[in-house]
């Protein structure tokens, strides 16, 4: 079976992504799942267990102080060399900002199409992508060289398949344009237990609504308590209310979560563009005719400031 | 230092946008036309860097006849020039062919700082700055929400799903930028008037010496099979808090196991 290419992404607070997980199931749809580490020395002895686990069948270790310190170009062209060597059935990434940007400069390397914020990928190649705030459906294929495709977190079930893979170290030669973009510093912010936005399964976000900073404790506390992760609009990120990392919409991230609680939100429709094909909307806004409501399957007329606290209550008492 | 910045037009996102049953391209002929948001950011910015550092701006589209609205739109915020790619053969391009004629388009203009959105909001492919380094040969920095200029050395803040990264290059080098960099300007009178006698240069395909048989439909590496429209989300349930809404919030939770 030809191999299929997973380029694997991992934080260092969860270890290997949620959405790598998917690519891994996803790939198996067409071939044998190759997980491709791209890191700083030892990144991927800490990532093999998951990576077998979800049926990785091989494991390229790609492990360079280069990639490390430099943004994703050395990257591209490890993954270059890799495709032109191995001939893979198809190349699959995440639909994150990294994982866009590496396709990108592979597309242009090996002059190939690439697909982004993919939901879904047939045996034969065919994607599907959703377009403008989740609107439109889009059928689409790769008609120039191999199915390069970024798949958008939150689209497929990762299903284990436990496999042995074996470690293949590839070699790093980056080019010197390669290293012209330096990572001078990293700061690690997001501390604490939530998940990460876009791949939670939950997520509780709050508009201009909360009315200040300080009432973010509340969607923190349904956040918590429901396991999820927290959203903001982009009404309450200019307010000050909460950081810009947690915007939901058209100028921040898309989420696809099985929940989706609006708090105070109401609905416009840069807003919906980021959370549009969540599989259940529920909605708390105390004027009736808020637009949230046309897409909410659950929808709450009423002062946040009572709803809340009576339902964090009620989840207590349940738990 | 001689900055150019790009400016696509797009379909206004707040209302609805279709793809053409013809060509499955993006409708823009119903469509009110605007500056992609991000890019008036990016605009700003290089005004910003003129206003400290001197040098030129020059806006840099590639699109149909009609971005020449936007294209006065960008000038009248304050920048020198304008570049317009426009060819019919482009229609229906790739992003890949988009970043090879652009590009080509760069090859001309000697810049030093190459300013872009981080993402256009109809495409959102997010992939253009790093395609145009890549056929460059120059270093991307992208998604900045704080750009320093020192002399030939760039220093940018970008957001990173942990935290964020302080990341820098030399000229040239191309930035995409995210909108909390800055807050754009509104175009003054003065500048809308100015804007009309700015210099705007048109170039075709031939002049990039690019074929036309590498973009537009002919030369696109990927292409839609079919798309269709979404059936809108149906409203479920709806209730008014008389007291006991939070209660019955969870209690629809738990029915759908999520509690
Ligand atoms: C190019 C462009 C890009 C954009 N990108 C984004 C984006 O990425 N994300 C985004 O979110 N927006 C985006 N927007 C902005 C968008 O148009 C809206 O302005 C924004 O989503 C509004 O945020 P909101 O719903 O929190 O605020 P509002 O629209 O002000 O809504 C607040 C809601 O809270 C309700 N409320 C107030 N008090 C209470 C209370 N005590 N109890 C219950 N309900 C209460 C009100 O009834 C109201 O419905 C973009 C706009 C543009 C032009
Ligand atoms: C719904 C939809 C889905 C698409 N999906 C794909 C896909 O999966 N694969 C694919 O190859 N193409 C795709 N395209 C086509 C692609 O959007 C165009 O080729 C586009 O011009 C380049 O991508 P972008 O605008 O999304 O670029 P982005 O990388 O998102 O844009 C970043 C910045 O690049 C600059 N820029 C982009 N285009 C221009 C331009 N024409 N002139 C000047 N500056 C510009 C702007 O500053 C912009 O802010 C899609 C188009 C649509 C409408």
């Amino acid at each position: 079976m030809a191999e299929v290419l997973v380029v694997v992404e991992a934080t260092q607070a969860f270890g290997v992504k949620k959405v790598t997980l998917e690519l891994l199931t996803l790939a198996r749809r067409i071939g044998s799942p190759s997980a491709v580490v791209l890191g700083g020395p030892g990144a991927a002895a800490e990532l093999a267990g998951k990576l077998a686990e979800y049926g990785a069948e091989k494991i390229y270790a790609a492990e360079s102080e280069e990639i490390d310190g430099h943004l994703v170009a050395p990257k591209a062209t490890v993954l270059a060399n890799l495709v032109r060597e191995v001939q893979p059935a198809a190349v699959l990434l995440a639909s994150t900002q990294e994982g866009k940007e590496i396709a990108g400069r592979l597309a242009v390397k090996l002059d190939n199409g690439l697909l982004t914020d993919v939901v879904d990928l047939d045996a034969d190649g065919t994607a599907t992508q959703v377009a403008f705030a989740g609107s439109t459906i889009v059928k689409s294929k790769v008609t120039r060289g191999l199915p390069l495709v970024t798949l958008r977190p939150n689209s497929v079930t990762p299903e284990p398949a436990p496999a042995t893979p074996g470690t293949v170290a590839l070699e790093v030669a980056a080019t010197e344009a390669d290293k012209l973009a330096k990572v001078v510093e990293r700061v690690a912010e997001q501390k604490g237990s939530r998940p990460e936005l876009t791949e939670a399964s939950i997520v509780v976000s709050g508009g201009r609504g909360i009315g200040n900073a300080d009432n973010f404790k509340l969607v923190e506390e349904i956040a918590d308590l429901l396991g999820g992760a927290v959203g903001a609009s982009r009404a309450a990120v200019d307010s000050g209310y909460y950081p810009h990392q947690f915007q939901v919409g058209q100028t921040g991230k898309t989420v696809s979560p099985q929940l989706y609680v609006a708090l105070g939100i109401s609905g416009a429709i840069q807003h919906r563009a980021g959370m549009q094909t969540s599989k259940t909307i529920v909605a708390v806004n105390k004027d009736a005719e808020a637009p949230i409501f046309e897409l909410a399957d659950f929808g709450v007329v009423g002062d946040l400031f009572k709803v809340l606290p009576q339902a964090a209550e009620e989840i207590r008492k349940r738990k | 230092m001689n900055i150019v910045v790009l400016v696509k037009q797009v379909p206004d996102s707040g209302a609805e946008r279709n793809l053409t049953s013809d060509d499955n391209t993006v409708d823009r002929g119903s469509a009110n036309n605007v500056i992609n948001e991000m890019d008036e950011y990016a605009i700003e910015e290089a005004l910003k860097i003129k206003e400290a550092h001197g040098g030129e701006v020059t806006i840099l589209t590639m699109g149909p006849d009609r971005a020449t609205e936007s294209i006065r739109k960008a000038l009248s915020m304050g920048p020198d020039a304008a570049v317009h790619v426009v060819d019919d053969a482009l229609a229906g391009s790739c992003a890949v062919a988009t970043s090879k004629v652009l590009a080509a388009a760069l090859g001309t203009l000697n810049a030093d700082l190459i300013l872009c959105g981080a993402e256009s909001t109809d495409g959102r492919v997010q992939v253009l700055p790093h395609m145009l380094a890549e056929r460059l040969g120059v270093a991307a920095l992208t998604g900045a929400r704080k750009l320093t200029v020192d002399g030939a050395s760039l220093t940018a803040e970008r957001q990173t799903e942990e935290g964020y990264e302080v990341v820098s290059a030399a000229t040239p080098a191309v930035v995409s930028v995210w909108d909390t960099i800055n807050e754009p300007r509104y175009p003054s009178f003065k500048g809308i008037m100015a804007a009309k006698k700015k210099p705007v240069r048109t170039l075709s395909l031939a002049d990039l010496g690019v074929s036309a048989d590498e973009v537009g439909f002919a030369g696109a590496t990927s292409a839609v099979v079919e798309h269709s429209k979404r059936p809108p989300r149906s409203a479920g349930t709806k209730i008014t808090d008389e007291g006991t809404a939070g209660t019955q919030l969870v209690e629809y939770l738990v029915t759908e196991k999520f509690v």
